[in-house]
This record gives C-alpha cells, structure tokens and sequence, in this order.
C-alpha cells in the first residue's frame, strides 16, 4: 500500500516516484521499466549488440518483439518479400528467440506495429514503465503508462539491465474543454494543439492530456492523441487512466484475469492526477472550436484547418521560420495564399501507429462506402496489425475498401516511413494518415499532407482535397 | 567510444529550424549500409541535388566548412524518429558537435551514448558565432566556447560532461545496481503481480 501523502501528486509524478530505483544528481533516476516493444530496426539492433558483447537480456519475459518497419504488407507477403528488409526479420526472430523473447510472426495475432500490437495485446497498462527504440512509443501513454521512445544504445541498456537513467521532466498539463464537433476527431485536436504551441513547445515535458473532451475519447482515439506528443516535442504523452481503460483491457491476451484484474483495476484507480496537483505549465483548449485540420509543410506544426488558405511566408513570426516556410512550400508545390481545397492529391494512405485501427478505419468507410477512388488516385488501406486486419475483415470493411477501389494490404508501418521500399513516388502529393511530413519522409521527393482518416478519405474519392464534412452521408 | 575534451574547428551554420532526423539520415540508408558507412549520407537531402551531385549552396560543401568538426543550428535539431544513426552519420561526417537553440529530446540523448557534444545557446549567440572568425574552439573542461574575440559559457548536466570526457560504458555502471534492481522486482512481484503473473514464461 503507498502511504498516504500531504502532497497531491500528478500521474505522471506517482509513475515516475515507483519506479525510481535509484536517484543521482540533477534530477536523474535509474527507472525500472516493466515493459518492452522491439522491432525489426531497433529492437534487432539492440538484440544484437548484446550478443555481440556476450550479455543477457535480463528479464526476457518483460519483451515483446513483432516486425513491422521492413517487412512488405504486399497481399500474402512473407518476412522475405521485401529483400532489403529480410535480414532485419530474420534478425529479430532469431535473436528473440535465443533470448526467450515472445516473438510474434508475419500472419500470426500479435504482429504488427508496435505500438498498435502493445495495447491490444494488454501488454501495456496504467501505472506501467514502458521502452521502444522507437519515437512514437508515447502512443502508448494513452493507457496511462509512462511509456517513452529510446535509442537503439539505450534499448540495449535496457535488455541488459531492466532499466534505464532519465533526467526528470517538466510536468504540462493540456485540457481540452468542451466537446468535440460531430466528424472532428482526435487527430484534429493534436494537430490543432501543434499548430498552436508549436512543434517544440512539449521538449523537456511530460505531457497530460486532460478535460472533458479527451474523457469522451474512446481508448483507440486516446492511442492517435498520445501518438503525436513527439510531434509536439514531448517524449512523454498520457491520458489518465478510467472506465473506458478498464473496459479495453480487460480479456486481452496478457491482461490480468478476473479477482487478479479486480485487484489491478483497483490499483489503476489510484494512478490519475490527485486534485490540486501542480503542474509546470498548464495550457488549455477550447475542444469545440477545433475543426478539421491538414499539414501544410514539412513540419507538423505547419498546420492549418482544412478550409483554409495556405500560409504566406510574409506572415511569418521569424527569419529563420520565413526561410523554412519558403523552403516547405517550394518542396511541396504549393503557392501562399490559395485555398487548400481543391489541391489535387496523386495518393493517400490510411495506416500507421497513428491511424489505423478499427475505429480508423470505420470511420474511413463511412466516406468510402458506395463511392469509387477518384481517377488517378492511388488509395491503400494498411491495417495496423494482423488483429486488426481480421477485426476488420469480419466486419466487412476490406470489402468496403477493395470495392471503392483501394488496396487493402497485410499489417505494417508502410508507407508512413518507406522502410520497406513501400513509397511514394517523387513529386507525387499524399494525403496520410500517419504522422510526419518531414521532407523525404514517404520516400525521396514525396509531398506529405498528415490528416484525420476521413479527410484521407475524402481526399482519395475526389481526388482533390476536400472537407469530409460535406461527403458524410446522411 | 572517443572521449570528448575540445572540439576545434570550423563552425557550418546551418540557420533552420526543425532539422528533424530523417532529414540527417534516410531510413534506408540505414538499412542498408553499416554505421561507419553513414557518413556519406548524412544530410543527403541538402547536401546533394536529386541526380545525386553536390548541391554547391549547401554549407558543408563550401569552403571553409567543408569537414567542419562543428554544426551550428536552429531549435529543435534532431526532432522526430528516435533512429540513433542520425547520430553515426553526423560522426561519420566529421561532426563532432552540434549547437543549437533546443534539441529534439531522443537525439540529444543518443548523442551522449556516441561522443557527440550537443550545445543549447540562445539564437543571438549562435548568429555571432556563425559570424566569427574560424577556427572555434568548445571546451568541454570549462564549458566554454571561443571564436576570436567571442567567448561563451555553455551548461551541460555534470552526469553528462563527465561520462562524455571518461567515456563510460553505461551498462557496465548500471550492472552495479544489480542487487538493487533484483530487489525491486522482488518486492513489486508482490506489490503488481498483475504484470507480472500474466507474462511470466513457463520455462521446461
């Protein structure tokens, strides 16, 4: 039992307090961490060097390892059919397996990407410490873990020792009052929250999301919100674990069971944000003004609402930010001014750690459903793990897709990152789902605008981009 | 690893914001090549056009920043993915040091597993050192940097500066705790046995 104490404490700061083994100066502390996620690039990275130095993973059952970067999601692909990638699939399911690390294989439940696979799995839960050698590990903070991105020295360290040395961050506190507009979703609000601080402005923080319109979130909206704290600049992002967390984990294949998962849940009830907790910076947000949102540029903080116009790089705060917009615009082809509908788009593409679970995909369909991928438009749809491939499928949904002339693929990071050779082509403009449009980041020359699962939607079945808004039926 | 003392050279300016890592590195590059052969291809994107030759405006193309040992920059260098090679293929480049205005959180970390000396300064200092005369001279010992008549102090965390200029293996100091660590997990099997029971491995 934790004693009872005089100063309220936030989530964040309970997590951190348990799991400090030892502190040094300077606000540094060996942390235990209760969880690992290991993938074909770092995870095997990280697995190798070990070996190569003759050291043990520790706790081998605290790992979890899937391929998802550099494995092709080709239609009945197997973890050879990308030839540049087949070395790294082989290294991870090698070197998991001589370490007693689960590994979960290309067509089996459990793979996937990583930071979909964790959640649905139950291998991530509130109160947990949780490492991946990979940035998008905020993801799962959604849970109300403390789950952070490391690199691959780092997530060595971790496999040898079960711990890690951080230096305390800075505490944020982000509330999103109100309630979010009909056909506004999660993705829209971060976006939103990137515009408005700024892509640097979480550095240094661990961030809460809190209010009464992340509380109306479901458990997959809470995954896409957290997943874009990097984006923000944090590596740290956490929704307070409640009702709807609880209900999520419960009968996932590594959660507790029954009078075990009673006595989790009643600790979990103890983890969130204690009442009059202080925190280092508090921002707030007025979730019902938040409208439908799309990149602009190759930062995510180049951000603006859908109908909107594009940014001249006149307005610009700075120098050194006027150069960068001139630079992002001339790299995506876009001219200051002009209204941002009506951009015809060459592809879009519904996947990654951000956007590609059921409800993603649900909510895609309800734009597709009876419509056809305009002329010229290359659509994919790529699941973000094999569960949620077959969750979908029995639905229905792949026919949805299949029918209105995209392609429905098999699990992986595709196209968000282009590791697996999966790309868009030079010059050509995509509408993603996924997270970053860093110049180059889909592949050498690709113009990456990131939006919600319907504006990618409603972008694939124009063909230009458009305000799902006005193609939602009924 | 190389232990870190001086870094003396010329200093590229590099005055943009953002350099996030898969500008520094392209993930394939990292697929396909080992680490000391990154060097090639850090900064790709700007250091070469699209048909592969030398874009004669980038920085480190021109004389005299041509190898330079020390990067200068704007805020949030490093942002984005947590791939470590972005830090390879900077060494690999001959970049020993970056200053910058802030640093994305993961890349600033893998610097100090690797040798590389990242510096915060404000944006005032940095646009006077890109004017200064060459060569700069960071001094890890006193944590300061001098160019011609300008001398800056520069913060970094003890912890840091001591196990960049000792070159310690983490691993190794942290397998000290090992009794502490065994400890922890003994006593939190009984405290969350939630996480553990359900994963435990049945071991033949």
């Amino acid at each position: 039992m934790e004693k009872p104490r005089m100063v309220p404490r936030a989530m964040f700061g309970k997590i951190w307090d348990k799991h400090a083994i030892t502190t040094a100066g300077d606000d540094w502390a060996l942390l235990h961490v209760d969880r690992v996620l290991l993938h074909d690039l770092s995870g095997r990275a990280a697995l190798k060097a070990l070996a190569d130095r003759d050291l043990q993973v520790l706790a081998p059952e605290l790992s979890f390892a899937t391929p998802d970067h550099a494995v092709s999601t080709a239609p009945g692909r197997t973890g050879t059919s990308y030839p540049g990638g087949a070395h790294l699939w082989e290294g991870l399911k090698t070197l998991s397996k001589s370490s007693d690390i689960r590994f979960f294989d290309v067509g089996e439940r459990g793979q996937g990407i990583v930071h979909v696979m964790g959640p649905e799995m139950g291998i991530v839960q509130p109160g947990s410490t949780l490492v991946c050698g990979d940035s998008h590990t905020c993801t799962n903070g959604a849970l109300g873990a403390m789950a952070l991105g490391i690199g691959s020295s780092e997530l060595a360290h971790v496999l040898a020792t079960q711990t890690l040395w951080q230096r305390r961050p800075k505490t944020m506190r982000v509330t999103f009052d109100g309630e979010l507009r009909k056909n506004v979703f999660a993705k829209d609000l971060i976006l939103h929250l990137i515009g408005q601080l700024g892509a640097r402005s979480g550095t240094g923080y661990a961030v809460e999301y809190a209010g009464a319109a992340i509380r109306a979130l479901g458990m997959e909206a809470r995954l896409t919100l957290c997943n874009l704290s990097i984006e923000l600049g944090a590596k740290i992002g956490m929704v307070a674990p409640d009702e709807i967390t609880f209900a999520y984990l419960e009968d996932r294949d590594f959660s507790p069971r029954g009078a075990l998962f009673d006595r989790a849940v009643a600790h979990w009830r103890t983890l969130a944000s204690d009442e009059n907790a202080g925190f280092d910076r508090e921002e707030r947000v007025d979730a019902s003004l938040v409208v439908p949102m799309i990149t602009w540029g190759t930062s995510p903080e180049h951000v603006v609402a859908i109908d909107g116009v594009i940014p001249d790089p006149e307005s610009a705060p700075d120098d050194m930010r006027r150069t960068a917009w001139r630079a992002a615009l001339d790299y995506m082809g876009l001219q200051p001014g002009k209204p941002f509908i009506g951009t015809p788009v060459d592809w879009v593409f519904i996947g990654s750690c951000t956007n590609s679970r059921i409800s993603d995909l649900e909510e895609a369909a309800q734009i597709v459903r009876g419509r056809h991928v305009a002329k010229g438009v290359t659509a994919w749809v790529v699941p973000g793990s094999e569960q949620v491939s077959r969750d979908a499928q029995a639905q229905g949904l792949d026919r949805i897709f299949k029918e209105a002339g995209f392609a429905w693929r098999e699990a992986g990071c595709s196209m968000c990152v282009a590791a697996n050779g999966e790309a868009v082509p030079a010059g050509q403009r995509c509408i993603s789902t996924s997270n970053r449009n860093f110049v180059g980041r889909q592949g050498p020359g690709a113009r990456t605008h990131l939006a919600s699962p319907q504006s990618a939607a409603a972008a694939a079945v124009t063909g230009v981009i458009s305000d799902a808004r006005s193609l939602v039926h009924g | 690893m190389d232990k870190v003392v001086t870094i003396e050279g010329a200093a590229a300016p590099l005055l943009i914001p953002n350099v996030d890592t898969d500008k520094i590195i392209r993930i394939e590059r990292l697929m396909q090549n080992t680490r000391q052969a990154l060097g090639q291809y850090a900064l790709e994107v700007l250091r070469y056009d699209t048909d592969g030759r030398e874009n004669p405006e980038f920085v480190l193309n021109r004389e005299p920043y041509r190898g330079a040992p020390i990067l200068l920059s704007g805020s949030n260098f490093g942002c984005g993915s947590s791939r470590e090679g972005a830090v390879w293929a900077l060494l690999g480049a001959g970049i020993r040091c970056v200053i910058a205005e802030s640093f994305g959180e993961i890349f600033y970390n893998n610097c100090f597993q690797n040798g590389m000396l990242p510096i915060r300064l404000e944006a005032a200092q940095i646009a006077s050192l890109s004017q200064a005369s060459i060569p700069m001279k960071v001094d890890l010992t006193n944590q300061t940097i001098t160019a011609g008549a300008l001398k800056y102090g520069f913060e970094i965390e003890s912890i840091r500066r001591d196990a960049l200029m000792e070159g310690v293996d983490e691993i190794t100091r942290t397998l000290r705790y090992r009794e502490r660590i065994a400890d922890w997990q003994n006593d939190d099997r009984l405290q969350r046995p939630w996480l553990w029971e359900p994963v435990a491995l049945r071991r033949t």
